[in-house]
């Protein structure tokens, strides 16, 4: 026997399993994805959100995404999609969480579009020590209350949103003397009032506030009241965070009455209605989507947006809406995190690794660079997007001109002060 | 002055929704002592019903007028349909239990047929503004109105006097006022209970589903759709007294006009001021503005 030959061929051996271990530890990361599959947010928000999800969760398995990230699997794990309905209110996502953690045995939740669900939601995942990835909920509350160990948030929150739009209102119509509101009575309507009133306040300080804004209740599906309030009054221009059905909603109501016409209206998250309503959306209406997601997002040249829009519109016969990118972008980080926190422990990683991975990691997502940079790492920023509404008479599709990015230094706080502290003090070190 | 006519006109308009899907409610309660939950279901399904019936005839290139027709069609058919099938099927069963399991057996059907929607019209909410578009708009008290919502008045007001005139001056207002204050000597008088119920509970449907419908074209019809409108039936019922139509009518009056102020004066109670109104009406007179009187038996 050739001692020396058998030590080296087991020597190489030991080495072939160590290199393989990663892949081996575990074969399948569960992941779930709550997102609305019923209720009056499934259409525009919540199938959009899946369809999003599944495309990049598909192609991570097969390792078909473009490049740097075609490698197969979370850290060689394949990927395995759970997707639960986050309709019935915080109670019922609430139980769900738990059932999806301690009897599912999920590695990690990814998703979640109410504010109100991602409130209820961060205790629960902190108690249980969950890896969790808020993809579309905005309140800023979340990391603003307290520290966060196990959660992230791989968008901007909405604070971003109130502030480039009053900077867009500032840049593209400067004449603009008084403004009101139409925002839903709940946390993140009145959290988009305020930071939208603070904001034109700092930028556009000649412009006055109506001291009537109206905050109908959510799902209410009658506007005809808000409608002839806003009529009547006389500021020129309305913001609104409506979205999904409400939004879709009062679009309707208000169209016949002319409201678009007579005023500039502004939805911070139109971005979600304007491929569903085509030629029904009027035109010079301001829409936003929380940074170059959807029709914004439609003139990012870079292959991974490229390989995006194609393989979605191949897949569903339609355009990506916003809410099919920022799904996208929470599976894609998680994905980013896992592979480089295996990278680092040299073996398949464990939660608290991927979370120490996670913290402050800067990506290029499909439409933009995505950096957690708030919250001690866990709160990402983005640049965030405004444009007109104009339909495309060529092409017979949906359009928006006149559209500008603002960088995510300029639309979103830095780190160790809240987002109205910010905003409030003239909004210091901010990079427009 | 603008302001004011505003908000009396935005109250009777919001009034007139909530007499027209509260009323179908009253009616099922005022006769049968059924309070049925799966009313959400029947505004529901009279909604999508209606949205793709629009839809169908829009597309074969009818004229638009047409889609009127549309919308009282879907109110007939879901209401006949559901209605008759829930009570051969589910209410028939529940006359000898107790409310609470009435209730609760409502309760289940209204889920059921909440699920049925999502399996028959998928998540993707359905439009059908031709009937809005094509009636335009006017201007009053300074700004627009569109003709649709207005002509919700119109309809409220001649469902509220047809059913009024149906009650009080037809032969079949009497059997139904009859059976109303005594199902057992109304029987024993020879009058087919069994029918009369059924009826009952088939009118209700198609005055719950013909709210759904003609709300239709005002709104994207999404799921989930009825479940906002239980609540505010519900109000409204119980300001104006269960199973007392006028006090549903009284009732939506004066929700919707307490709304309508709150909108355009104080915003911020708008959310409370359905529920505010009813915990008044409550405090000082629990069973509502105008309950039927009820016979003492002994």
């Amino acid at each position: 026997m050739d001692w020396t030959r058998l030590g080296v061929t087991g020597a190489a051996l030991a080495a072939a399993v160590a290199a393989s271990y990663p892949a081996m530890a575990k074969e399948t990361v569960i992941i779930a994805v709550p997102t609305f599959l019923s209720g009056p947010a499934a259409g525009p928000f919540g199938v959009p959100a899946r369809n999003g999800a599944e495309m990049v969760v598909d192609a991570i398995n097969a390792g078909t995404l473009p490049k740097p990230y075609n490698t197969k699997g979370f850290a060689g794990a394949t990927v395995e999609a759970l997707f639960v309905d986050e309709n019935g209110g915080n109670t019922k996502q609430v139980s769900e969480y738990r059932n999806l953690v301690q009897k599912r045995n999920v590695d990690a939740v990814i998703g979640y579009i109410s504010s109100g669900s991602c409130a209820a939601l961060t205790p629960v995942a902190e108690e249980l020590k969950t890896l969790t990835v808020f993809t579309i909920c905005g309140t800023p509350r979340i990391f603003e209350d307290a520290p966060r160990q196990y959660i992230f948030r791989t968008m901007s929150h909405a604070t971003s949103d109130g502030v480039a739009a009053a900077h867009y209102i500032k840049d593209v119509f400067p004449g603009i003397g008084s403004y009101t509101g139409l925002n839903q009575n709940y946390a993140f309507g009145q959290d988009s009032w305020r930071d939208f009133d603070l904001s034109m306040k700092v930028l556009a300080p000649a412009a006055k506030a109506s001291d009537k804004p109206q905050f109908p209740k959510i799902f209410a599906g009658q506007y005809g009241s808000e409608i002839s309030a806003l009529s009547l009054d006389s500021a020129e221009l309305v913001h609104s965070s409506f979205w999904g059905g409400d939004l879709e909603g009062f679009i309707f109501q208000a169209s016949p009455r002319g409201l678009f016409e007579n005023k500039k209206v502004l939805f911070t998250v139109g971005g979600t209605a304007i491929y569903r309503l085509g030629k029904k959306l009027p035109d010079g209406v301001i829409i936003g989507a929380r940074g170059p997601y959807g029709i914004l997002a439609r003139g990012v040249k870079t292959p991974l947006n490229d390989w995006f829009i194609k393989t979605y519109v191949d897949r569903y016969g339609q355009y990506p809406a916003d809410p099919a990118y920022q799904y996208a972008q929470g599976v894609l980080a998680t994905k980013i995190a896992y592979d480089k926190a295996a990278t680092a422990a040299g073996a398949f990683p464990g939660t608290e690794q991927v979370t120490a991975a996670f913290k402050g990691m800067t990506f290029e997502s499909f439409s933009t660079t995505v950096t957690m940079a708030l919250a001690d790492g866990h709160q990402a920023v983005t640049e965030n997007a405004f444009g007109i509404s104009k339909w495309n008479d060529v092409e017979g599709e949906p359009g928006l001109v006149n559209v500008r990015f603002y960088p995510a230094e300029c639309v979103n706080p830095p780190g160790g002060v809240t987002s109205v502290e910010w905003i409030e003090k003239g909004m210091p070190g901010a990079k427009c | 002055m603008e302001t004011a006519v505003t908000t009396l006109l935005d109250g009777l308009v919001f009034s007139s929704y909530l007499f027209l899907v509260s009323v179908g409610l009253t009616v099922i309660f005022g006769v049968m002592k059924i309070l049925n939950v799966a009313h959400g279901s029947l505004y529901a399904w009279g909604a999508y019903t209606s949205a793709f019936l629009i839809g169908v005839w829009s597309e074969a290139g009818l004229a638009d007028v047409g889609t009127f027709l549309m919308i009282a069609a879907a109110a007939l058919l879901v209401g006949c349909v559901l209605g008759f099938v829930l009570e051969r099927g589910l209410i028939r069963f529940m006359y000898a239990r107790d409310e609470v399991i009435v209730v609760l057996a409502t309760f289940a059907a209204f889920l059921i047929l909440e699920d049925v929607i999502l399996l028959v019209f998928g998540v993707d909410p359905y439009f059908a503004y031709q009937p809005m578009a094509l009636l335009g708009s006017t201007e009053i008290g300074g700004i627009q109105r569109d003709v649709y919502s207005l002509t919700l008045i119109g309809l409220a007001v001649a469902v509220g006097v047809s059913l009024w005139v149906g009650l009080t001056r037809t032969r079949w207002g009497r059997l139904l006022t009859a059976v109303i204050h005594d199902r057992e000597v109304a029987a024993a008088m020879g009058i087919d209970v069994t029918t009369v119920y059924v009826v009952t509970f088939m009118l209700g449907a198609v005055l719950g589903a013909l709210g759904g419908a003609y709300v239709a074209p005002m709104v994207s019809v999404a799921p989930g759709f009825g479940i906002e409108v239980i609540v505010l039936s519900f109000a409204v019922v119980v300001i104006g007294g269960m199973g007392s139509i006028p006090g549903a009518a009284i009732g939506a009056l004066i929700v919707g006009i307490a709304r309508a102020v709150a909108v355009h004066q104080l915003p911020e109670v708008e959310l409370f001021v359905v529920y505010g109104v009813m915990a008044v009406v409550l405090v000082f007179r629990p069973q509502g503005l105008f309950a039927p009187a009820r016979a003492r038996k002994i």
